[in-house]
């Protein structure tokens, strides 16, 4: 490998290997470095106006009797309305219906910006966004849960599970104390984040590793060049796999993330465990 | 295995900018707010509608089939009352015939003694009469015969006897009216 890398490097620059640093932002305005002008920042932006127009347009001229335009919006509507909230929240689940759609479609179209053009990068792959949905998440829970106990009766809820016997107390109570109210947060922002991130990664091996085959001019570690070229027209026909794959875990991952809080949410607001 | 950027041993894991994170925020509380205000109550309105709508035309249709079972039952009740009726009529009508019939035949029996009584009764009189009419006369009819049996031979019986036979054959061929 070293001597690959000896090899690539004065060609590609810092393309190769990929590594974190091919997730840094860009800033949009050169010479403004602020982290609130980068490209990544203004793809949120656009991922957002896409939602919004996306659900103003479905939600206009809505009749009893749906058209196509229509069965398409209640089709994505009753995913997370029926699907997700009103299966895991029960009857309040209205209540929390903006906050799940939004989540999932938010969440969704920035995943899908990894596999399309203009942007070929998920948003949350920068972890910050994902940071920033996973304490939407932690509040809204644990404020549901705090309303509807009050913050003593909360804290109790979510650590001591009913029927724990007291000299359990001690080891349990410090335990669901991590589990419930320090642990959630984190793995639903890692989880969103990793997944993509890895997701990404994996693209930008095959994507950028193949051209540099396709494109070798001189035998690289040994490797004669047609065989250096077929290693790279298959690299980059996998790498199609690959998007279909990421598509698949980019949705997965936006519904996963709406579920668990929906599942967060339940369990901080049930009447007992 | 990362090449790690060296400044932090969290790597990737902490922001590259933390204004990611508010930006992410920033731009889930916009699309929440239009979600509550506006979309999320435009689509509830919509099921809303479509429910009442079904409801609606499943609680009509279950109306009419009501009212229909109702106007059913209610046409049976009709026509059995009505059969019923009928039957009661002509039972009665029978019963009627019946009796009309008997009373009939009772006046006939009646009216017909009764002119059977007035006959026998007038005939009864009318003898009577003629008896009584009879016993007036029979004196005078008496001295009569005895003037002609004086004026014809009192020796003679065998004409004294021919002149009262015939004396009585006159009386006999007379008409009772004229007695």
């Amino acid at each position: 490998m070293g001597g690959l890398n000896g090899l690539i490097l004065p060609l590609e620059g810092s393309a190769w290997p990929p590594g974190e640093h091919s997730f840094g932002s860009r800033y949009l305005f050169p010479g403004v470095e602020s982290g609130w002008l980068t490209n990544h920042a203004a793809q949120a932006v656009i991922g957002a106006v896409l939602v919004i127009a996306f659900w103003l347009w479905m939600a206009r001229g809505q009749s009893v009797v749906p058209g196509k335009k229509q069965a398409l919006g209640e089709m994505v509507y009753d995913f997370v309305r029926n699907g997700i909230a009103r299966d895991i929240l029960g009857p309040e689940f209205r209540k929390y219906l903006p906050l799940l759609l939004t989540l999932f479609s938010f969440i969704l179209v920035n995943n899908l910006f990894g596999q399309f053009f203009l942007f070929m990068f998920p948003t949350f792959s920068k972890i910050g966004f994902a940071w920033g949905l996973a304490m939407v998440a932690w509040l809204v829970y644990n404020g549901a849960g705090i309303k509807k106990h009050g913050l003593f009766g909360y804290l109790k809820h979510a650590t001591l599970p009913a029927g724990v016997p007291k000299f359990l107390w001690p080891l349990i109570i410090p335990l669901e104390f991590l589990s419930n109210i320090i642990v959630r947060p984190l793995t639903l922002g890692l989880r969103l984040f990793a997944n993509l991130f890895a997701g990404h990664l994996v693209i930008v091996v095959f994507v950028v590793g193949g051209t540099l085959l396709l494109t070798a001019t001189e035998n690289l570690g040994g490797f004669p060049i047609p065989l250096l070229t077929v290693a790279g027209v298959v690299s980059i026909i996998f790498s199609f796999a690959i998007f279909a794959l990421e598509l698949l875990v980019g949705s997965i991952q936006a519904y996963i993330f709406t579920v668990l809080t929906a599942q967060y949410v339940s369990s901080a607001i049930a009447d007992d465990h | 295995m990362l090449p790690l950027a060296g400044e932090s041993p969290l790597g990737p894991l902490l922001p590259e900018h933390i204004e990611e994170l508010f930006v992410g925020v920033a731009l889930f509380l916009i699309i929440l707010a239009v979600m509550w205000k506006v979309v999320v109550p435009m689509f509830e309105k919509t099921y809303a509608e479509r429910t009442a709508a079904i409801q609606g035309g499943i609680q009509k249709a279950e109306a009419a089939q009501a009212e229909a079972a109702a106007a059913l039952e209610e046409y049976k009740a009709q026509l059995a009352t009505a059969r019923e009726e009928a039957s009661r009529i002509r039972e009665e009508a029978k019963t009627q015939g019946a009796a009309i019939i008997a009373d009939m035949r009772q006046q006939a029996t009646e009216e017909s003694s009764r002119l059977l009584a007035n006959a026998k009764a007038q005939i009864e009189a009318e003898r009577s009469a003629a008896v009584s009419s009879l016993r007036t006369e029979i004196g005078g009819l008496a001295t009569t015969l005895a003037g002609r049996i004086v004026g014809e031979s009192l020796d003679d019986d065998e004409r004294a006897r021919r002149t009262v036979d015939r004396f009585i054959a006159d009386l006999e061929s007379q008409p009772v009216e004229q007695a």
